[in-house]
């Protein structure tokens, strides 16, 4: 359960598969268009339930609630060994004296 | 108010007439052509005007770097004598971290000047964060809306950190799945919000990279005393390459301007599938050559950005190249930048070592890195999504199957995308079914629009 003035992420279908553009390649064309918006809730909501969120703009607008409290987790990834090797070659060719 | 896509598509004219404060109807002509200079002029603002409204917003004043050891290693896999010295403009150092700041910063002004409330803008790129920042030092809303999702609700890591920096400037983010249609949201929600559409394409944009190029040409002369011979600028939409190749000749420079791209052939920009597959969300010849030969297909009736008549060569690099150009400019001149902004750089590290030693190259920008956007991330990202990694030649290189790190940096090529065979798809496109009513000014206006003359265009008509 969130409640009103919990920030959330709400989720909407801007176009269902039939009505989206017809220049689209195949794969695109079976799925909906879909849109996430974050915001404040006007009225305390169930997650999977339609409700209004007001954004950082002051934008009142509905959609299904996702998540409560949406946060990021991008970051800097796995190790990848093959950036450490560039590194070493470039350093040793440019100043290790291999031609 | 009917909001179903088509007709919000056929309000699309009315609606950015009023979000753009320009009526661009005004320089159409008889033909097929339309008046571009007097289009440009009609923000009524002289490149000193910008330069004193971008110093307002702290932005441009850019550092310009010798990068001495890149070019060090570049004569070291160059002919005997070879290799020119390499420059970069470290335009990370705007706020926002980008030269979309000075693209951004026109509009707001704009916007701000106008007495609109707020700015929309869609992009998932550096742009956003620009106009989220500029917005910010002007007191206005932003709303950025991004293409950002593939249909499992799967994001690129350089875009959803774009995401995040919006949202710590204190813009609203609108995310949606892969797909075009990304511009009736845009329409939707200007006419909601009533918001300036601070578009990537509008004369106010592109007149605020201007500066770029006459500050490049500034620097070179007080620092080097000279012009530089080449600029190469990293290409998707061209308004960055337009606006510096602009700023450039209004300082009087003649630097050749070469365009830089990563080739992304193959894949599909609309494709929901291919989405993940590729490792570059911008710079890319997915936007660089479309934009190119027909530029007026973006969210303005006439874009500003108009690349084919200032480009004199267009070369793409692979993606593993400016993976690894990215690391040598980390490891050998203490710089950690974005991978995005390194294309021009990858392309110029190969360029210079077909340039005298006592020769200039530019790249004209940098980008900010952090997390999602930068090699490791990305490079992890396309692991995991079944990308193939390793060293090898980047010859071999198939975009959304593999990317291959050089094996030596002297592996690092550019690959020349043929400059007229655009021109003349840039007449085709231009002329439509017209063949027959061309008048003198059309032809004019084909000249321009390609850099070339009159032979070139009526020949290029005559085939059609
Ligand atoms: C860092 C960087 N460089 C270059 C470009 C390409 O600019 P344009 O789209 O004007 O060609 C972009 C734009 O997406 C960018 O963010």
């Amino acid at each position: 359960m969130a409640k009103k003035g919990d920030w959330v992420q709400i989720h909407n279908i801007v176009l269902p598969p039939e009505e989206r553009s017809s220049a689209l390649p195949e794969d695109t064309k079976v799925n909906p268009l879909e849109m996430w918006v974050k915001g404040y809730l006007t009225e305390d909501a169930e997650i999977g339930e339609v409700a209004e969120v007001i954004t950082r703009t002051g934008r009142h607008t509905k959609g299904t609630v996702v998540k409560v409290n949406p946060y990021f987790e991008h970051n800097f990834g796995f190790f990848v060994p093959e950036v450490l090797e560039i590194g070493d070659q470039v350093r040793k060719i440019t100043f290790g004296g291999e031609d | 108010m009917d909001n179903s896509y088509d007709a919000i598509m056929a309000r699309k004219n009315e609606i950015i007439k009023n979000a753009v404060g320009m009526d661009f109807e005004k320089f159409e002509k008889p033909g097929i052509g339309f008046d571009y200079e007097a289009m440009m002029e009609a923000t009524g603002y002289t490149i000193d005007e910008i330069r004193r409204v971008q110093s307002l917003f702290s932005i441009g004043n850019t550092p310009l770097i010798e990068l001495k050891n890149l070019t060090a290693l570049a004569r070291k896999c160059a002919p005997e004598g070879k290799g020119a010295r390499i420059f970069i403009k470290d335009e990370a150092s705007n706020p926002s971290g980008s030269f979309k700041a000075r693209r951004a910063c026109t509009s707001v002004y704009q916007a701000k000047k106008l007495g609109y409330k707020g700015v929309v803008t869609a992009t998932s790129g550096n742009y956003g964060a620009a106009v989220a920042c500029c917005a910010a030092m002007a007191g206005l809303k932003c709303i950025v809306v991004q293409e950002c999702y593939d249909s499992h609700g799967v994001g690129q890591p350089e875009i959803i950190e774009k995401a995040r920096k919006c949202e710590a400037l204190g813009a609203e983010v609108v995310q949606l799945t892969v797909g075009p249609e990304l511009f009736s949201t845009v329409l939707q929600l200007l006419e909601e919000t009533g918001y300036f559409n601070a578009s990537l394409y509008t004369p106010f944009g592109i007149a605020g990279v201007e500066t770029l190029g006459y500050e490049i040409a500034e620097q070179f002369r007080q620092k080097i005393g000279k012009d530089p011979d080449v600029v190469v600028c990293t290409n998707a939409g061209g308004g960055n390459l337009t606006g510096t190749a602009r700023g450039l000749r209004k300082a009087g420079c003649n630097a050749k301007v070469i365009a830089a791209s990563v080739n992304l052939s193959g894949l599909h920009m609309a494709s929901d599938n291919q989405f993940n597959k590729k490792s570059f969300t911008t710079g890319h010849t997915g936007f660089g050559v479309p934009y190119s030969v027909n530029p007026d297909h973006s969210d303005v009736p006439r874009s500003a950005a108009r690349p084919l008549r200032y480009m004199d060569r267009y070369v793409t690099v692979t993606q593993g190249s400016v993976f690894y150009i990215t690391e040598c400019l980390a490891s050998l001149e203490g710089l950690e930048k974005g991978p995005a902004g390194n294309t021009s750089l990858a392309g110029a590290f190969c360029l210079a070592q077909d340039m005298d030693q006592d020769q200039c190259i530019v790249v004209q920008e940098t980008e900010y890195t952090g997390a999602g956007k930068h090699l490791n991330p990305q490079l992890s990202f396309a692991r995991q999504n079944g990308i193939d990694i390793h060293f090898g030649d980047p010859k071999d290189e198939i975009p959304g199957k593999n990317i291959i790190l050089p094996a030596h940096p002297s592996l690092i090529r550019v690959t020349d995308l043929d400059l007229d065979h655009m021109r003349k798809s840039r007449i085709k496109r231009a002329v439509g079914s017209h063949k027959d009513e061309l008048t003198d000014e059309d032809i004019k206006f084909l000249i321009e629009e390609t850099n070339t003359d009159e032979k070139f265009v009526r020949d290029a008509v005559a085939s059609l």
